[in-house]
């Protein structure tokens, strides 16, 4: 190895090491770690304790918390992730129309995706007030029955999968530009054909943007199975945990019960479903998306 | 639907007739409008529900305690009380909350710019050996929720004697995060080699190439990276939730969920927007500003990934 190369090494190490670190003492070793734990009894204070797979046996079988918030995250994925694919694809394809006034458009849509948080969280808490919030006077006015909301056992999931409608924005930006990498001669070749507009969404839209349709998928599921902060802030896991997502159910073990194993059993089964459900997709996305050889 | 748009069009073809393509352009000329008519209609419609929750955030913040329970609504409070927004400040620490945020926010603004830059470059372009095992590595290390490093960073910090302190929300982001080095690799490797190459003739070693040749020239990917990493710090809540205790060291996301605990009896709703417009409004000023900054980093982000 010549000097310069040697040289080449060192300074790739070097910039690098950071992250090296950081890999190391971040990312790897607290997932070596939280694997071990979730095998254990520990408050923290205490020194963990190996219990094998008690934990995991504890989850499954004698815990019914539990699988109401696989429940709760799965029912809040299966309608905020599709809905908002289909809304931002919806809003995607006008914008993509040259419309007047499109730019101001994109950037109205496109605000709520970056604001996130509590004092969103707070926002549509009021939002959704059963008396006075924006959405029960709207409902009354058009003459709707208006449901208690947030503090409806039925209508606090529903709320919280509405609330994110509002942030489709993110997703909406990535369709847009994936539409406009489609060239347009496919359309005109199409349209020669005398291909009418639902064929040509059908067999160019669609298959050219299944790439990235796909991707948001993958990202939205991954999203939607972290979700807290709303629900820790606006109902707090309820009325009747019909609101007990799995992330916050797994904050309470850990942080409000110190059950520190018991909660890293919970992480590891995060990991596996969030796993699993990509690999599903991964697998499921051979029929439906189409990879350009140009792309 | 197509009716409305008819008579206009009908009364504008006679004069063109003449030179008209064949009638299936005109049919489908005709049909385009009306689309984009539609179009127009669903994306006009949807904006004003999207502005709406802004518009009712704003509204409640100017209103006096007993306006906002009064049904209807009314959207425009009589008498603005823009003193809500002072009372907030006065009666809340709020710039101790903002000193905080802001703090840990730059923070992490510097740490991941500094480690991230540094190590993207290295995954770009430095040959050393193990380097694509590390980078698939490091894409991989997206898949892993937080949620499974949580408990064993917390013990960490525990351990440390960090809780508590602002410490463990900014010292990790010095230590790089495989999205933001994702990124910056994606943008250096569009860099030329042969104006690395022109610097390393002029006696630049790496750290020169690196300083006087790809920062320079990866200025929009330097602000794409701080403005996501502003968004996402000054909106976290769960590392402030998890790590802090004392009410002096709270950011602004942390001691919002507080403040809404104390006063959500429903009096107090009128300085609570107001509160929380004043946690939004800097990342909406952000937003407007660096709106083709986010835009790049989607769409990196969306179609590369």
């Amino acid at each position: 190895m010549g000097r310069a190369e040697r040289r080449e090494l060192l300074a790739g190490y070097l910039f690098a090491m950071p992250w090296l670190i950081g890999i190391v003492l971040f990312t790897a070793g607290p997932v070596i770690f939280s694997f071990i734990i979730s095998f254990t009894d520990w408050d923290l204070l205490n020194p963990p304790h190996w219990i094998g797979w008690a934990n995991y046996a504890t989850l499954v079988h004698e815990d019914p918390l539990f699988w109401k918030s696989i429940r709760v995250s799965a029912i809040y994925t299966l309608f905020s992730v599709p809905l908002g694919m289909a809304f931002a694809l919806a809003v995607a394809l006008a914008l993509n129309m040259n419309l007047p006034g499109q730019s101001v458009m994109r950037t109205i849509y496109y605000l709520p995706s970056i604001l996130s948080g509590v004092a969103v969280a707070l926002l549509w808490q009021w939002i959704f007030n059963a008396e006075f919030g924006l959405i029960n006077v709207l409902l009354r006015k058009i003459g709707l029955p208006a449901p208690g909301w947030l503090t409806s056992e039925q209508w606090a999931l529903p709320a919280l999968i509405i609330m994110s409608l509002w942030g489709i924005g993110g997703t909406m930006i990535i369709y847009l530009a994936g539409l406009q990498g489609i060239p347009p001669h496919l359309y005109e070749a199409a349209r020669i054909d005398g291909a009418n507009l639902l064929q040509m969404f059908r067999n160019i839209t669609l298959p050219m943007l299944s790439p990235v349709l796909f991707f948001t998928l993958i990202m939205g599921i991954i999203g939607s199975f972290q979700v807290f902060t709303q629900a820790y802030v606006m109902t707090n896991g309820g009325p009747a945990h019909a609101t007990l997502f799995f992330v916050l159910y797994l904050y309470r073990n850990a942080f409000e019960w110190l059950k520190m194993g018991y909660a890293s059993a919970l992480a590891w089964l995060l990991f596996i479903i969030i796993l699993l459900l990509t690999l599903i997709n991964f697998y499921m996305s051979r029929y439906w998306v189409h990879y350009d050889d140009a792309g | 639907m197509t009716t409305p748009a008819e008579p206009t069009l009908s009364q504008a073809s006679p004069g063109r007739r003449a030179l008209a393509p064949p009638s299936w352009t005109q049919s489908a000329r005709l049909r385009r409008r009306v689309l984009g008519l539609c179009a127009f209609i669903f994306l006009a419609a949807g904006a004003v529900i999207i502005l709406l929750p802004f518009g009712w955030l704003v509204s409640t913040s100017l209103k006096r305690p007993a306006e906002v329970f009064v049904s209807p609504p009314q959207w425009i409070p009589p008498d603005p009380q823009w003193s809500n927004y002072r009372e907030v400040i006065q009666t809340w620490p709020f710039l101790r909350y903002g000193l905080n945020t802001v703090y840990v926010t730059l923070m992490v603004m510097l740490g991941s710019l500094l480690s991230c830059s540094l190590a993207g470059y290295s995954f770009a372009r430095l040959r050393w050996r193990g380097r694509n095992v590390i980078f698939f590595l490091s894409i991989m290390t997206m898949m892993i929720p937080a949620q499974v490093t949580m408990i064993p960073l917390f013990s960490l910090f525990v351990a440390l004697g960090w809780v508590d302190t602002l410490l463990p929300l900014y010292v990790p982001a010095f230590f790089g995060s495989a999205f933001f080095i994702f990124l910056f690799r994606q943008f250096f490797m569009s860099i030329p080699r042969s104006l690395e190459d022109a610097a390393r003739i002029d006696g630049c070693g790496y750290l020169g190439i690196y300083w006087h040749v790809v920062v320079p020239l990866s200025v929009p990917s330097f602000i794409t990276v701080a403005i996501f990493t502003f968004i996402g710090t000054w909106n976290d809540f769960m590392g402030p939730l998890i790590y802090i205790s004392s009410e002096s060291k709270r950011t602004l996301a942390l001691a919002l969920s507080f403040y809404q605990n104390y006063f959500y009896g429903g009096i107090h709703l009128h300085t609570l927007m107001a509160a929380s417009l004043m946690v939004l409004l800097p990342c909406i000023i952000v937003f407007f500003i660096f709106q083709r900054h986010l835009i790049q980093g989607m769409i990196l982000s969306g179609i590369k990934g």
